[in-house]
């Protein structure tokens, strides 16, 4: 992530994400550090072991990343994904998975504009 | 990357010299020294226990230029353990009761004595460790080193970054995964790496910039790759943390991520592996017979101190119970899960 330059596509003004202010995340428990914690521990929960292995919920967060154009967590679990194993051949699947997903949803809203079409035509 | 590069000290880096690494390294800006985060796990000053494994390093020799060498080996290095040293090495070895010799390079096998080096330490009943590339073993000259260290059942420690080619080949050099995998066809026919006396663990560390995942879930996958992607087997696999030492070094200072790097070992400083580092139990030795307490602290030119400062004079009861000398570097083998010759450590 750029200090200086906001992410492509992005609205946000040059300089708005800083890749130091992903180590900042816990204190945003500044306020209401109640929720923070639940959020937290349901955020370790969530990404142990389980019937998903962390390798393969570390590549679903680097997709859903994507799919949410998240700076941070670009960073996060692209290096996450490496750590945990995968490679870059399975992580570009993943990001192309969060693509098609994507494009996919555009796509089939297609049917409402033919239901639209039919609608209005002869 | 092309299959063999010129070391720092061919091309006469900056980098090459220790004296301007250590420099390096403490320049850069940390959260805390590490002898403070030792001091607030309640681990400083760190000592050595019995030596339990005596690592000889051969040389700088090698036939492959790995990006990542803290040794900064090649093929045009010349230094190469004297027979003086290796003789001292074993008198040690014998008179010390020691009970692992661990050989490491360079390319370890490329030393003229290593087939006696191996007969003679196995000879005394030692348990004798090789960490072996996996190319050399192919050279015409050194195609028989296989059948020696099956013949006195030396566990072999093959270097393996990834399970496939293209991580392996940009950290190791164009061809070495192909290479690495016939070295291991070659092992796997002898017997090694099928769970009986003859061991082959494998290493691994990142092709980049980032710490090694959990060592048991990364052996799980990787014997089931293995297997299937190449009919190869082997026992362990061991994570290694690429250490800021030598060419790591110059990697990271080349694309200004030195600080980037250090920070990240800092900030995974675990107590746990830092308290079963290897060189509690570790005795190194240089090729020119100096020791360390381990073979980072070798590359950066840290002998140890308050004791024998050679092969030559080593009494083990001095050597036991030496202060360990650290520094920045150190955070490489407590971050995370911890780091040694043998894997992760916590």
């Amino acid at each position: 992530m750029s200090d200086t330059s906001p992410p492509a596509g992005s609205s946000s003004p040059p300089g708005y994400y800083h890749h130091h202010d992903l180590g900042r995340f816990g204190e945003i428990a500044r306020g209401a550090p109640g929720l923070a914690e639940k959020f937290f521990d349901y955020y370790g929960a969530v990404f142990a072991e389980g019937a998903l292995t962390v390798r393969e919920k570390s590549l679903i967060a680097l997709a859903v990343a994507h799919t949410v154009q998240c700076p941070y967590c670009i960073d996060a679990y692209s290096k996450d994904a490496l750590e945990k194993g995968s490679n870059l051949d399975e992580m570009t699947e993943a990001v192309h998975v969060a693509a098609a997903i994507r494009g996919g949803a555009s796509l089939v809203h297609g049917v409402q504009m033919l239901n639209h079409v039919d609608d209005l035509g002869m | 990357m092309s299959r063999v590069l010129p070391t720092l000290a061919k091309t006469q880096a900056p980098l090459a010299s220790a004296t301007a690494q250590r420099r390096l390294l403490r320049q850069v800006p940390v959260a805390r020294r590490f002898d403070q985060a030792l001091a607030d796990a309640d681990l400083f000053p760190l000592t050595t226990g019995p030596i339990e494994v005596l690592q000889l390093n051969l040389g700088k020799r090698c036939n492959q230029t790995c990006a990542h060498c803290h040794v900064d080996a090649g093929p045009d290095r010349a230094e190469v353990m004297p027979r003086a040293v290796l003789e001292a090495s074993l008198a040690f070895l014998e008179r010390s009761g020691i009970p692992t010799v661990d050989i490491t390079g360079g390319a370890p096998e490329l030393h003229p004595d290593f087939r006696e080096l191996v007969i003679r330490a196995a000879g005394l009943g030692r348990r004798v460790m090789h960490r072996c590339n996996l190319t050399a073993i192919l050279l015409p000259n050194y195609a028989d080193i296989p059948w020696l260290l099956a013949d006195h059942t030396v566990e072999v420690v093959a270097s393996l970054p990834y399970f496939q080619a293209r991580e392996t080949d940009q950290q190791r050099g164009a061809g070495v995964f192909e290479e690495s995998l016939e070295g291991l066809r070659r092992l796997n026919r002898l017997g090694y790496g099928r769970g009986g006396e003859l061991v082959l663990n494998l290493v691994t560390n990142p092709v980049g910039t980032f710490l090694p995942g959990d060592q048991r879930a990364l052996e799980a996958r990787w014997k089931q790759q293995m297997l299937a992607r190449y009919g190869i087997v082997f026992d362990r696999l061991f994570t290694i943390t690429n250490m800021p030492i030598s060419r790591f070094l110059d990697f990271l200072e080349q694309h200004g991520r030195t600080e980037e790097y250090l920070a990240r070992l800092v900030a995974a400083f675990n107590p746990a592996a830092a308290a079963g580092v290897m060189c509690h139990t570790t005795l190194s030795v240089g090729w020119d017979g100096a020791l360390y307490d381990c073979d980072f602290n070798q590359m950066l030119e840290l002998p140890v101190t308050g004791a024998a400062g050679t092969i030559f004079e080593a009494a083990r009861e001095a050597l036991e119970g030496r202060s360990i000398v650290t520094g920045p570097h150190c955070y490489g083998c407590t971050a995370g899960a911890g780091s040694s010759c043998g894997g992760a450590i916590a």
